[in-house]
């Protein structure tokens, strides 16, 4: 734990500067696709990079990845109960 | 106080606590998002042709702006705490500055957006809009209600970050205390204040056992150098404060602008 918390001091401006570019360069993607008609697929292609988007935002700008592991944890049973609820009236819905 | 090598100084801080507080705060806002975009993926399961048209009728160029400014923002509030981690206060207000201005520009152009909408008669309730198909109506619902709530954190957040750059503009005070463990070592000794050459400006009392506890009032101007390891916690919280809103809006970008 003390090695990763002298990991997050350490975490230079380099590391940000890439984060950033890496969350233009998946924007400008996510826009380009949604230029193309793909039909079904665009919404799955719009939510997957959204996710990845979200990901590198937690990992570096929020530094889940240099936190305890703890934190992540945390932030998965997060994750899994709105999953649940989604699962759970999505079973509702399509089935009416 | 540099004559009394080797003294632990004692801050009561917990760096741990203050993380674990802030990130039960940011779990309830992801359930309060999450629970609107149930609502809004429910609505658009059952109306997907009413969404698909609704879309078409946002402007992608400025939430693809918009996505620009908060992803630029989230690296200038990264560098600003960065930057307090390097004791470099200028830079890291500079970069605090920045985001707060690009939080303004994010709702100015909010403003405009909205302005639009307006002009042609799309608001909630709004005769024009009550004409159109049932999902449309739930698509602008969801709209103004998921966008006005995002925008209320960017304001929100915007304040909090200026409050925080003002307390580290000023910073003028710092209390430091020692523990038992340090008074102990003090004990016999003298506290004294000493210039850059050694000189001794001024000196205290012989510390003996009659003194229970020693506490050293510092003030000084807000030099670059005397922001402290400690106090990240405040800037560091509402910089997560900020990133989340920034990872909100990641979702709200495409559900609205481009899944058309």
């Amino acid at each position: 734990m003390k090695k990763k918390h002298a990991e997050h001091e350490n975490s230079g401006y380099g590391v940000y500067v890439v984060t950033w570019l890496a969350l233009l360069i998946l924007t400008a993607i996510t826009v380009t696709v949604s230029g193309m008609n793909l039909g079904k697929v665009s919404v799955l292609t719009a939510l997957a990079i959204a996710t990845i988007k979200g990901s590198v935002v937690l990992a570096f700008f929020m530094h889940l990845k240099y936190e305890k592991p703890m934190f992540t944890v945390m932030f998965y049973i997060v994750l899994m109960t709105l999953a649940v609820f989604i699962g759970l009236t999505f079973f509702d819905i399509l089935f009416r | 106080m540099s004559a009394t090598a080797g003294i632990a100084v004692h801050h009561h801080r917990d760096y741990t606590g203050s993380k674990i507080g802030m990130w039960l705060f940011l779990f309830t806002e992801l359930l309060l998002f999450g629970g609107l975009f149930l609502l809004y993926s429910v609505y658009r399961a059952v109306h997907p042709e009413d969404f698909h048209h609704a879309a078409m009728e946002l402007d992608k160029l400025v939430g693809t702006v918009n996505t620009l400014i908060l992803l630029t923002s989230s690296l200038t509030m990264a560098v600003s705490i960065a930057a307090i981690h390097r004791a470099r206060k200028g830079l890291s207000l500079v970069c605090l500055a920045l985001t707060i201005g690009f939080a303004l520009w994010f709702l100015v152009n909010k403003y405009f957006e909205w302005g639009a909408k307006f002009d042609h008669g799309i608001y909630p309730n709004s005769e024009i809009l009550l004409q159109h198909s049932h999902g449309e109506i739930l698509f602008f619902g969801l709209y103004f209600s998921m966008t006005g709530l995002h925008g209320l954190h960017v304001l929100i957040g915007a304040v909090v970050l200026f409050v925080v750059g003002i307390k580290l503009f000023k910073k003028p005070f710092e209390t430091i205390e020692f523990d038992g463990r340090g008074l102990k070592q003090l004990t016999g000794a003298r506290l004294a204040v000493v210039d850059e050459r050694g000189g001794r400006l001024w000196s205290s009392d012989t510390i003996d056992d009659s003194v229970k506890a020693v506490e050293i009032r510092l003030k000084y101007h807000p030099v670059r150098k005397r922001v402290r390891k400690e106090d990240y916690a405040a800037l560091e919280n509402s910089g997560l404060y900020w990133h989340l809103v920034d990872l909100i809006w990641i979702f709200l970008f495409p559900l609205f602008y481009l899944i058309t």
